[in-house]
């Protein structure tokens, strides 16, 4: 039972695959000229997507899924057999049909059946497209004509017939002595099948007496084959006097049953007899699969891949992260204790270093994930909101190839459909405004991602009306967000998007307008490890671009002593770096102090004190200021001892052993071997712009 | 006593003894995963008073407690030949820092006392049993109740 589970939870995972080849092949016929007849290739892989998915349905019984995936089978036969073109109004279909198939597959992985109003709903849709008379057979019925494929079924798609063939029908009907001389009819027949495409049925005679030695079988072949009646006589040569044959060409039409169901029916006592195949030549298991013909071209080669269990790929990263700390610890140790080194000894450690860096990429690299399904989910999320807001949106997507951490890729889905929602709501503007403006009437947005740094870059950018400052000001005065009076450059009105409870929209969509949002998205991907940040210029379009670490597994940070203890402050949130003149920092009040950057007083935060260190072993003065930034763009100044070193660092739960700790974020572990904790600054902010509580049963609530 | 019953009172169960400044105590040997030497503990901010901090055990981030301040015995003064106890508790390592580990030994149940009641204490709590074997007195440790008040002391803390 456990195996049948384990086999449905690959079908649906090779679904997952199956939807991802649909939808490229969606994309690419879609960007092709309109009204042809699409690349051959590309419908033939997404045929075999549809139609690998129609198969495992069917075998897991996922009736709903077999019939609409069926259903969307049959469109695309006619795309490829070049009935059906491809127009502005047939792709969207396409689309939504694929979407609708994704659903479909996802209520059932879930086990939930689908409402069967929207089943039949969209089964009419996508057969709507259909340019073919209405189809005879009864829906539903077509269980009936299809034999469901193996679950590991390569992707072999029933082959058109190619020309057709002169078909012989042979009746052969062997005596006694066609055995006794040692003849053996599955030998013939697989000789005959070298010729051509062979159907062979058998006849017993079951008046026949039981004790009767003759044989009581009369097989009947169709051979279609280009070969002469006397290449097939040949193969009989030896046979032929111990068997009645006859050998007679058909009206020229192909007579080969086209399914064996058909046949079965022709007489009760017709049996089935398979040919075995002798090399391999044709396809097992399709006997009605012609010879490959020269001109199909074999489908483009498949990367190979192995499904892991992501627990393993876990395993291993943490391993190799010890492994790496093992290696400096030995280094440092041998430096220190065993005096002299050898320069070969030395050598040899550099060897190893480089070495389990190389190892330590690799595993991370394995963890990594290609964004595509990531955007291609977002390319039906535009869809979806283009079509809610009643607005034309061209959507375009660019790296899809790069890879991302993919627990990364899960947790980017909720900001990334925040910010595109928000593109096609408040960004495009409608169409006329659009042609009054000069643009196409379609908006234009555009998801990229790339590599830049050592981080990942996601941007979301469209050809819109750009933020609205003014409104974007006026809106923030009016929910109180920041003074009537207050002077803000264009940057700092555009990041008032991102605060809590902002929101322009004179009217609540039910797409957005909600005032959460923005601000959810930049805390999550804060939360990432990574910033946001916009640019818009009025009347041609705003950019979001999200800057995000490579992977969760490492951050980069600086290592640093404050009151004797070293603590890791994550890079990506520092903004720089001074080192006061006195003259700088401004005593307020009985203990805070200020510093002064560029006109700008920002509060100082003793990190010491902040984790309870007392014995700071520098003077006040001699500070190090770590400028930050909190998710509303309020600057804190965080005061170190000293800076030691700046370096990726391996994260380390604290929580799996022990459970939170006030102001970290987690662990990491140095080259030496000691336990650093990295800081949670959004904690620590957040704590002095909103001072606790001072019993300790608030505290607790506030924890 | 049925058969059962008499057999488990019987059957052994093996104890490792520590001591904790003078007093000397023991555990069910299950919960330990191993014993190691003192190294440096990185101290953990607003943590209880005796949790002593983290150390770095092959990847993993130990919390460190001090078994004598956990006990009521006062706190721990550091020294180079302390010895921490790594167990595991539920799904959380978590090291004890003891004086030294000195015996395995091997009891029975029936050979466990029940700890009289000798006032209130922090001491009693972790303390299911008593046990004199030889010139000894051991006090048999309830690792499973000290590794719950740390979750009890993390609250408050």
């Amino acid at each position: 039972m456990s195996s049948l589970t384990e086999l449905r939870a690959i079908f649906f995972q090779e679904c997952e695959e199956q939807l991802e080849d649909l939808t490229d092949g969606l994309n690419a016929i879609e960007a092709e000229v309109e009204e042809t007849s699409p690349d051959p290739d590309q419908v033939n892989s997404m045929f075999r997507a549809v139609h690998s998915i129609k198969g495992g349905a069917a075998s897991f019984s996922l009736d709903a899924i077999a019939q609409f995936a069926h259903a969307y089978e049959t469109i695309l036969d006619e795309l490829r057999g070049g009935q059906l073109l491809t127009t502005s109004d047939s792709i969207p279909v396409l689309y939504r049909a694929a979407d609708y198939l994704a659903d479909l597959i996802s209520l059932a992985a879930a086990g939930f059946e689908p409402d069967p109003d929207r089943l039949a709903l969209q089964t009419s849709e996508i057969m709507s497209l259909s340019q073919a008379e209405p189809v005879a057979e009864p829906e539903g019925d077509f269980l009936a004509d299809f034999v469901p494929l193996a679950l590991d079924d390569d992707g072999a798609l029933p082959v058109d017939n190619g020309p057709e063939l002169p078909v012989f029908n042979i009746s052969f009907t062997p005596t006694a002595a066609l055995y006794a001389n040692g003849h053996e009819p599955v030998q013939l027949f697989r000789e005959l099948e070298t010729l051509g495409r062979l159907k062979v049925d058998v006849e017993l005679d079951e008046q026949a007496p039981w004790d009767d030695p003759h044989p009581a079988a009369t097989w009947r072949l169709s051979l279609a084959s280009d070969r002469s009646e006397s290449d097939i006589r040949e193969i009989f040569e030896f046979a032929e006097p111990h068997a009645q044959l006859q050998v007679s060409l058909s009206d020229g039409t192909v007579d080969v049953p086209q399914h064996p169901m058909a046949q079965t029916d022709n007489a009760a006592n017709v049996q089935e007899v398979e040919v075995d195949d002798p090399a391999g030549i044709t396809e097992p298991d399709t006997p009605d699969s012609v010879l490959p013909e020269p001109t199909i071209k074999p489908p483009a080669p498949h990367k190979s891949t192995v499904r892991v269990d992501l627990g393993q790929v876990d395993e291993l990263i943490n391993l190799v992260g010890e492994l790496v700390i093992t290696q400096s610890v030995m280094t440092q140790s041998l430096l220190e204790h065993s005096g002299p080194v050898s320069r070969n000894v030395m050598a040899t450690l550099d060897d190893f270093k480089s070495l389990t860096r190389i190892i330590q990429e690799g595993i991370m690299a394995i963890r990594a994930q290609s964004v595509k399904p990531l955007f291609q989910r977002m390319a039906r999320i535009v869809r979806e909101t283009a079509q809610m807001a009643g607005k034309e949106v061209r959507f375009t997507s660019e790296g899809e190839d790069t890879e991302v951490d993919r627990i990364m890729i899960e947790r980017l889905v909720d900001p990334l459909t925040h910010i595109l929602r928000n593109a096609v709501d408040h960004g495009v503007e409608m169409g006329p405004d659009r042609l009054q403006a000069g643009k196409e009437e379609a908006g234009c947005i555009r998801l990229s991602a790339a590599h830049r740094s050592g981080r990942v870059v996601i941007e979301v950018s469209d050809d819109g009306a750009g933020v609205k400052r003014d409104k974007v000001l006026a809106s923030a005065i009016a929910k109180g967000l920041i003074q009537a009076t207050a002077q803000l450059s264009e940057g700092e009105i555009d990041r008032l998007l991102f605060m809590p409870g902002f929101s322009t929209a004179d009217v609540v969509t039910n797409l957005s307008g909600r005032g959460v949002g923005m601000d959810v998205v930049n805390s999550e991907i804060r939360r990432l490890g990574g910033r946001v940040s916009i640019i818009s210029s009025p009347g041609e379009g705003t950019t979001i671009s999200i800057s995000l670490p490579l992977t969760l597994a490492v951050l980069d940070g600086m290592i640093v002593d404050v009151g004797g203890e070293t603590l890791v402050v994550p890079i990506s949130a520092i903004l720089e770096t001074i080192r006061p003149d006195p003259s700088q920092i401004h005593q307020i009040g009985p203990s805070s102090r200020m510093v002064a950057v560029r006109d700008m007083m920002v509060p100082i935060i003793e990190l010491g004190q902040v984790f309870g260190y007392e014995n700071s072993s520098c003077r006040r003065d001699e500070h190090i200021l770590f400028i930050v930034e909190d998710e509303n763009g309020t600057m804190f100044a965080l005061a170190v001892d000293q800076i030691r070193d700046q370096r990726q660092v391996v994260i380390k739960s604290l929580e799996s052993n022990y459970g939170h700790v006030p102001f970290v974020a987690a662990a990491t572990i140095l080259g030496d071997g000691q336990i650093a904790l990295i800081v949670d600054l959004d904690e620590v902010t957040h704590r002095i712009s909103n001072p606790p509580p001072t019993s300790v049963k608030h505290k607790r609530a506030y924890a | 006593m049925s058969f059962k019953e008499r057999r488990k009172s019987l059957q052994k169960i093996e104890f490792i003894t520590l001591s904790i400044g003078a007093q000397d105590f023991c555990m069910d040997i299950i919960l330990v995963r191993e014993i190691r030497g003192w190294s440096k503990v990185t101290t953990l901010p607003h943590s209880p008073l005796d949790v002593l901090g983290v150390m770095n055990l092959r990847g993993a981030v130990v919390p460190i407690v001090d078994l004598s301040a956990r006990l009521g015995l006062g706190r721990y003064e550091a020294t180079d030949r302390d010895v921490i106890i790594i167990t595991l508790i539920g799904d959380q390592t978590v090291g004890f820092v003891v004086t030294a580990v000195s015996d395995i030994v091997e009891l029975s149940r029936d050979e466990i006392q029940p700890m009289p009641n000798i006032g209130e204490g922090a001491e009693n709590l972790f303390v299911k049993g008593i046990v004199t074997s030889d010139d000894k007195t051991l006090r048999v440790l309830d690792i499973n109740n000290i590794g719950d008040s740390m979750a009890l002391a993390r609250e408050i803390a």
